[in-house]
């Protein structure tokens, strides 16, 4: 029980911080993770000693928000840049980098959701290729597809000019 | 130095830090080379960077109570799955039993009625008539009567079936949720067997002939002074009823 707690816990920031790219707030992406820990703590006996307890875990997670889509898939969901830079992402930034971060995020949400999620797993949360496969159920070579795509596409998104800060709206998820 | 190219994984697993020592190195001497490319590389780390600035924050938050692990943990070890199916499984149960009990009373089929022997004989039936090895456990008539006699704890008269083209092959005491019961088993000369049960009654002491049948066997099942009886063979009900007659004609004689 104990090994099961040391595993599990260093984990948790990094699943509150993939589920918040997820899914539209921040309730929203503690009541999945709080979902994805429920069901991991049920079914650590289950898991293959072989895999990264991380990876276990991000794969609930992923699979939990993917069912969750699926359900609300006729729903669509549109994030205020507004409301995910200022109350959603990085409230210690100052002032002039968290424009740039708004920015990065606004222009990362318009991805398509499977490169988004390539990139986030890989650049982000340090997942290795082969465990980003396992999460994301893809064979190793459509992960570096995806990743390559998303990057190109993230850096022509970059060279365009800053998007309009006032009243812009974006598709957080790309893909009903 | 390898001789492999440069592959595009390459650049992206550069950029991971994904890379053994030494082939990162081969990499960042492939790109000083290539301008070009190390520019897209270049931004492709600057990507890296800013997303990883812009959401760290989100990492360092204080965990809401929802996600403290140790609580989730004790919750489940409080009511764990299994635990919460086992009471849906007992609670099923009861309503079941309950259930059950009330469409007993309802359908007026008391256990140790003539429902319950009708089932019993026929369950004889089907375990014993379809044994080609050992269907009786005594041939012999007389030590087969005195047997069954004394675990019945009454005398038990053997139906004679042979004016009607049937045999005794023997019988058996077997077991019913109401003590022993008598079996009897007869053929005739095609092999068909029927199986006659006989026990006393606890309720039904008296009851009219009623026939029961399945999709490969008819019965008929009565009870006089205190003991049942049912007969069942294969084929229709019609050809069963006139030995179900003999026979009761035939206990009521004792």
């Amino acid at each position: 029980m104990n090994d099961m707690l040391h595993q599990i816990e260093p984990v948790i920031p990094a699943l509150r911080r993939y589920a918040r790219t997820l899914v539209r707030n921040r309730a929203a992406a503690d009541d999945l993770v709080q979902d994805c820990l429920e069901r991991a703590v049920s079914h650590w006996e289950q898991r293959r000693e072989t895999g990264s307890p991380k990876s276990w875990l991000f794969a609930i997670l992923h699979n939990l928000a993917i069912n969750q889509f699926r359900g609300a898939a006729a729903r669509a969901r549109h994030v205020s840049i507004d409301e995910a830079g200022e109350h959603e992402f990085g409230q210690n930034a100052v002032q002039e980098q968290q424009l740039i971060y708004q920015d990065v995020l606004g222009k990362l949400a318009k991805l398509p959701e499977e490169q988004r999620a390539v990139l986030l797993l890989v650049a982000v949360e340090d997942l290795s290729y082969a465990e980003a496969a396992k999460v994301l159920n893809i064979p190793i070579g459509t992960v570096m597809s995806r990743l390559s795509r998303a990057r190109e596409r993230l850096q022509q998104e970059l060279e365009k000019p800053a998007d309009n800060q006032q009243g812009n709206v974006v598709q957080l998820r790309s893909k009903p | 130095m390898s001789n492999r190219p440069i592959s595009e994984d390459d650049l992206h697993a550069y950029v991971d830090h994904a890379l053994e020592a030494e082939r990162q190195a081969e990499v960042a001497a492939y790109l000083e080379g290539h301008p070009d490319v190390a520019e897209r590389v270049a931004s492709f780390s600057d990507q890296r960077s800013m997303l990883r600035a812009a959401l760290a924050p989100i990492a360092e938050e204080p965990l809401p109570p929802q996600l403290n692990l140790s609580r989730i943990i004790e919750s489940k070890r409080r009511r764990p799955a299994s635990f919460r199916w086992a009471i849906a499984a007992m609670l099923m149960l009861a309503i079941g039993g309950v259930g059950g009990w009330a469409i007993r009373g309802a359908t007026e089929a008391p256990t140790g009625g003539l429902a319950a022997l009708a089932q019993e004989a026929s369950d004889s039936y089907h375990v014993y008539a379809s044994d080609r090895t050992r269907p009786v456990e005594l041939r012999d008539s007389t030590e087969l009567v005195q047997w069954v006699s004394n675990r019945l704890q009454q005398p038990v008269k053997l139906p004679d079936l042979t004016k009607s083209g049937y045999r005794l092959m023997g019988g058996r005491v077997v077991p019913t949720a109401h003590g022993p019961a008598a079996m009897f088993m007869y053929d005739d000369d095609h092999g068909e067997r029927l199986v006659v049960l006989t026990r006393p009654m606890t309720t039904d002491q008296n009851a009219p002939m009623a026939p029961h049948s399945g999709s490969d066997f008819a019965g008929f099942s009565w009870a006089d002074g205190g003991m049942g009886y049912s007969v069942v063979g294969p084929g229709a009900a019609e050809q069963l009823k006139p030995l179900a007659n003999e026979i009761r004609k035939q206990a009521q004689a004792i």
